[in-house]
């Protein structure tokens, strides 16, 4: 048996059941569960508006992961001894919650990485480097962060072969017709984020996965931003790769998934060799253990992977609609009372965005606007946001960034509204 | 807001809108580019240097307010210097700006540029003051260019609380 299924069948700490749903979403109520919003910065209550950058932690994260190092850490997969066992149990029941979260077909085609960066390199070095060859072509978009175009463009290098870009319009939406004119026979793989870090922007993922179909081209998807706001469904969205960081999505660093087709990552090379992902070895031939074992070298990040089962857990206990909803709202109301403010501009404006909100303001440089916001207890990140192609098609050196979670309020944005309200006051 | 306030300084906040010596040189002889791949500036240090003394000056660049208003003030200080004390006041200005000088204890020749000891309570922004300093040490020793993330830390590990 293997120990997926194992796990599967010893596992206890099933899914929290989803009983006490209330209509209407109760912030104030989800606020208690995470304990590092109660806190001052600089004298005034923090307003954590980094999210994108990486989320905060609920309590019952925290308990799991402490309950793990308290009681039930040890090596996975290794010791016939009770608390290995016990580790490998919960270990495997975090893989089995990813499966359900992403609804994958089976926990084997959920491969944990320490983040979506890792996730893309180990395609990268998996996939790619077995079946990309001079002259193949591999489509990435205009918007990536780094993390989704740095490895391919590695790989280019390294194979002659050809990086080709979906470009955008300025409301920050890619241009479907362009896209589809760029594949054919040479293109290897199409690599796009579901949900933009810089902008916003939510792609129309199914369209562009079935637009490659069509030409029997797989697709990779970086889902780190979509994840902690909408729900997924790989099966729905046909995903051959769909990549999620665990530090965006309420879990603690060091935590990840690749889902991948089983048939794909069947055909993959290993990524990284050594223990863990074997079957036999002599010095003479090394054989690969099953998935997913051979994609997932080394001990891995246990408690945290663990911690990613549990922030699962809390977002299932969670109404998701009624915290989109809010999310939605506070997205509405951030763009509404922002561009209301002369001389702030507002960076991507898609039909579709989750609650992301990017701006400039003019004269001032986006440091200066985080510095003086952090004096207020305000934290936004300032910079290019890893994606610097996106600045270069705004023509901007970077931008500016609120970026909320369902725990954000309305009166944080009030309070980000006049912090940028006294930005323009101290530069006029 | 004390803290911010004497970041912003108005004398700052004048450079940053009107930045003294904007220009490329055109009789340049040497120049170098200054890097924060951090945040993205960038910013170009062009030298007219006359027998060891630095004849002209000038910067070009983006940047925020801090970095602008360094760079500028920077060329106002240097400009008649010879290299010997512009790259003295290199050192005095980046040690007052990492916490490790005193400028009201310690007899230094920084002057006006003592309004940006207050970055030091601003860790995340010290490079910024920084920068246009180092790429002007780098234009002084011939080299062409300069990254903030091979100057090793601007924070001193003794003012890092645990
Ligand atoms: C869209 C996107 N992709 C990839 C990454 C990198 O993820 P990680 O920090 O998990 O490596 C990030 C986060 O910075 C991101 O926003």
């Amino acid at each position: 048996m293997t120990v997926t299924k194992m796990a599967a069948i010893t596992e206890k700490e099933t899914v929290r059941e989803e009983s006490h749903r209330s209509p209407a979403f109760d912030v104030e109520r989800v606020r208690e569960d995470f304990p590092v919003l109660s806190q001052t910065v600089n004298g005034n209550p923090l307003v954590y508006l980094d999210n994108s950058a990486s989320s905060q932690v609920p309590q019952a994260v925290i308990d799991r992961g402490s309950k793990y190092l308290r009681e039930e850490h040890s090596n996975i997969h290794r010791g016939v001894h009770y608390l290995s066992q016990r580790a490998t149990t919960a270990f495997e029941g975090a893989r089995e919650k990813v499966r359900r979260f992403l609804n994958a077909r089976e926990a084997r085609e959920c491969i944990f990485v320490r983040g979506c960066t890792e996730g893309v390199n180990l395609v990268m070095h998996g996939y790619g480097r077995k079946f990309v060859s001079a002259g193949d072509e591999i489509v990435v978009s205009e918007m990536e962060h780094h993390a989704n175009i740095v490895p391919w463009q590695m790989l280019c290098e390294e194979k002659g072969a050809r990086l080709r870009v979906i470009p955008m319009n300025d409301a920050g939406e890619l241009l479907l017709d362009e896209y589809e004119a760029l594949l054919n026979e040479r293109t290897r793989l199409v690599c796009v984020m579901h949900v933009s870090n810089a902008l916003g922007t939510v792609n129309p993922i199914k369209e562009i996965v079935a637009r490659a179909h069509k030409q029997g081209i797989p697709v990779l998807i970086d889902g780190a931003q979509a994840a902690p706001h909408l729900k997924i469904d790989v099966q729905d969205l046909d995903a051959d790769f769909y990549i999620i960081s665990g530090h965006k999505m309420f879990a603690p660093t060091g935590s990840g998934v690749v889902y991948g087709k089983a048939e794909l990552l069947e055909k993959m090379n290993p990524f990284l060799g050594g223990g863990d992902m074997i079957r036999t070895v002599t010095f003479e031939k090394t054989t690969y253990a099953g998935l997913p074992n051979k994609l997932e070298a080394g001990t891995p990040a246990i408690a945290s992977q663990i911690g990613l089962g549990a922030a699962i857990d809390y977002l299932n206990s969670l109404d998701r609609d009624a915290a989109h909803a809010h999310e939605q709202e506070l997205l509405r109301y951030a763009t509404e009372k922002l561009s209301g403010i002369e001389g702030v501009r507002i960076i991507g404006t898609a039909r579709e965005k989750v609650s992301v909100v990017s701006f400039v303001i003019e004269g001032v440089h986006p440091h200066d606007v985080g510095t003086i916001l952090d004096q207020a207890g305000i934290a936004v990140r300032a910079g290019h946001h890893c994606a610097q192609p996106v600045m270069q098609h705004f023509k901007i050196p970077a931008t500016a960034r609120a970026s909320f979670a369902f725990y954000n309020t309305k009166d944080e944005v009030d309070r980000l509204v006049g912090a940028v309200e006294k930005v323009i006051e101290v530069f006029s | 807001m004390s803290e911010l306030s004497e970041l912003y300084q108005q004398v700052i906040l004048d450079h940053n809108k009107k930045p003294r010596n904007y220009r490329k040189l055109e009789d340049a002889t040497q120049h170098a580019e200054g890097f924060n791949p951090l945040c993205g500036d960038q910013l170009m240090v062009y030298l007219r240097v006359e027998d060891g003394v630095v004849a002209d000056v000038g910067f070009e660049g983006s940047g925020c307010a801090i970095s602008k208003a360094a760079s500028s003030m920077m060329t106002q200080a240097v400009k008649g210097k010879t290299k010997d004390e512009a790259e003295r006041l290199f050192e005095e200005f980046h040690r007052m700006v990492t916490g490790e000088l005193d400028e009201e204890q310690t007899p230094n020749g920084l002057g006006r540029l003592k309004i940006f000891a207050g970055v030091r309570e601003f860790p995340a922004r010290v490079k910024c003051a920084s920068l246009p300093w180092h790429t002007l040490h780098a234009a002084l020793a011939g080299e062409v260019s300069t990254s903030t993330e091979n100057l090793g830390p601007d924070i001193d590990a003794d003012r890092v609380s645990a």
